[in-house]
């Protein structure tokens, strides 16, 4: 199994979501992030008085899938949060050990 | 100074200030139904708008609507409330160029604030339709031709002694004068403007952009709700007993029995009673009765507002139909609620509730004359306020723009327009000397 970590413009998660539908991805998790990459913060301005924001807000979301579904997965995460402009994002990719379904015990790419 | 002269100075200038506080009832409105990144922009609109408003008013709106002129637009004391006036004298002692109000005994200058609120109700109206996605800047100059051109002459027309007024026109507090200005105003500037990203999916459907804070939203109708008690029964602008009585509980009658109708409409139609739809549904109501507050019975009034509140849950659910994006529903509450309570009052009004004005209405033995020159009103109204606003648009469009960038959408007006964020919670800042 492998579990991948895609790191995306918030906008773009419904696009990516829909993309990871279509090759069979049946779940996944997304939480808000911030961060900072190449893509440089930006100045906002308080009672006159200027600051920087270096981190980004971002969405990051995890799937595990079976080891041949990996590069599909990939692949769909990049066309569909790709615009082509700074900022676009991150894609991580790594083993995964294990995995259960609490509800009924099953292991493995089973539960998945 | 006479006795009657003092109340009726205190209670148009109480009234005026409860319209005033709906400026935040706008605002908490219309920044609860749209998304959090664009909370500093659209509270900025509604702030700076009645700003705007006031001087377009003094300048030269006041004028153009109550300064004695021909049918279509007042022509003496244009500028700057210079022309004379020895209010509060009233009837045959006043003496000036402001007779429309000449009836009115409080001072030229409470007349003048208790009209500045309304105008400022006008131009806030648009400020939620062409939300998340106007250019602060357009929006303003916008407000500025509205208040000082748009809406006078439409209020010279029915208000000011002109043709509208002169056909048997009725509009008691301005279901029309200032709700359905700012919808079509409104509604002008969304046709331009086009909808929000996202709005509408590829296969035309729409798509729900919910509000970030219902709490706000929910503060902000009671806030428009305790305002509209200033609105109806101030229009008076007399404290007469009799009639801010009437008026207050016709007034509230409409705004309860649009909420539950909404409510029950919402609840039958989209399987939830949709707080969203309470809100606008109570809001409708208090539109809808706004024509005709004065005109109708205690029972017509509970009759007004269940209709209006049915109108704008229905009127929400066609304009994301028809591809009109409105992010709070004001074409929904302030148009079409503002149309049917002006076709209201030809439907409703007796002559035993307000002798001597509009007579009786379709359903209470007067025929079809009185709904006939109120549908005619509306029919003119919508017109001029509708081609005016479209060309002053395009207008903004040509020169200025009239959208802010794609990018700028996605990552919110507030940072894009404002370089400010309404909630900085994780923020690590170091300032920039």
């Amino acid at each position: 199994m492998k579990k991948i970590e895609a790191i995306i413009k918030p906008h773009r998660l419904d696009d990516v979501k829909e993309a990871l539908h279509a090759v069979g991805v049946v779940g996944l998790t997304a939480y808000e992030v911030k961060g900072f990459g190449r893509q440089k913060g930006h100045t906002e301005i308080y009672r006159g008085a200027e600051y920087t924001v270096d981190f980004v807000p971002k969405v990051k979301i995890e799937i595990v899938v079976d080891d041949d579904m990996a590069a599909q997965v990939e692949d769909a995460i990049i066309s569909a949060a790709h615009s082509g402009k700074i900022g676009d994002g991150k894609v991580f990719t790594y083993d995964c050990e294990g995995a259960v379904r609490i509800r009924t015990g099953e292991r493995g790419p089973d539960a998945l | 100074m006479d006795l009657q002269v003092t109340i009726d100075t205190v209670w148009v200038l109480l009234a005026a200030m409860l319209v005033f506080f709906m400026n935040l009832g706008f605002a908490l409105v219309e920044s609860g139904f749209a998304r959090a990144k664009n909370t500093v922009n659209i509270i900025s609109k509604n702030f700076i708008v009645f700003a705007v408003s006031t001087i377009a008013f003094l300048v030269v709106g006041w004028g153009l609507m109550y300064g004695d002129g021909n049918g279509l637009v007042g022509l003496k004391g244009l500028f700057m409330l210079g022309g004379a006036d020895n209010s509060p004298a009233t009837g045959d002692a006043y003496q000036g160029v402001y007779s429309a109000l000449g009836w009115a005994g409080v001072p030229l200058m409470a007349k003048f604030f208790f009209q500045l609120v309304f105008a400022g109700t006008a131009a806030t109206i648009v400020s939620g339709a062409v939300a998340e996605r106007i250019k602060y800047l357009s929006f303003i100059v916008f407000s500025f031709v509205l208040v000082a051109f748009v809406y006078p002459v439409v209020g010279h027309w029915i208000w000011g002694g002109g043709w509208l007024a002169g056909l048997g026109f009725w509009d008691f507090a301005g279901s029309t004068v200032v709700h359905s200005v700012g919808a079509w105003a409104a509604l002008a500037g969304v046709l331009v403007l086009g909808p929000r990203l996202g709005k509408f999916g590829p296969d035309g459907k729409a798509r729900a952009l919910p509000g970030h804070n219902m709490t706000s939203a929910m503060t902000g109708a009671l806030i428009l709700w305790l305002g509209w008690f200033g609105f109806n029964p101030g229009s008076t602008m007399a404290a007469d007993p009799m009639a801010i009585s009437h008026i207050m509980v016709t007034t509230n009658l409409s705004a309860a029995a649009g909420a539950l109708v909404a409510t029950a409409v919402a609840w039958k139609v989209l399987g939830k009673p949709d707080l969203g739809m309470t809100i606008n549904g109570m809001l409708g109501g208090l539109v809808g009765i706004t024509a005709g507050a004065a005109f109708v019975s205690i029972g017509s009034s509970l009759v007004i507002g269940a209709i209006a509140g049915a109108i704008v849950v229905f009127g929400v659910l066609l304009l994301d139909r028809v591809h009109l994006d409105d992010p709070v529903g004001a074409l929904a509450v302030h148009g079409m609620g503002g149309i049917f309570g002006t076709l209201a009052v030809g439907l409703f009004a007796q002559d035993s509730v307000a002798p001597g004005t509009t007579g009786d209405g379709l359903f209470f033995g007067g025929g079809l004359g009185l709904l006939g020159s109120q549908a005619l009103g509306v029919l003119a109204v919508g017109a001029f306020v509708f081609g005016v606003s479209l060309v002053t648009w395009l207008a903004i469009k040509a020169t200025m723009g009239v959208r802010v960038s794609e990018e700028e959408e996605i990552e919110g007006l507030d940072v894009g327009e404002h370089g400010n964020r309404a909630y900085p919670d994780f923020v690590q800042t170091e300032t920039v000397a």
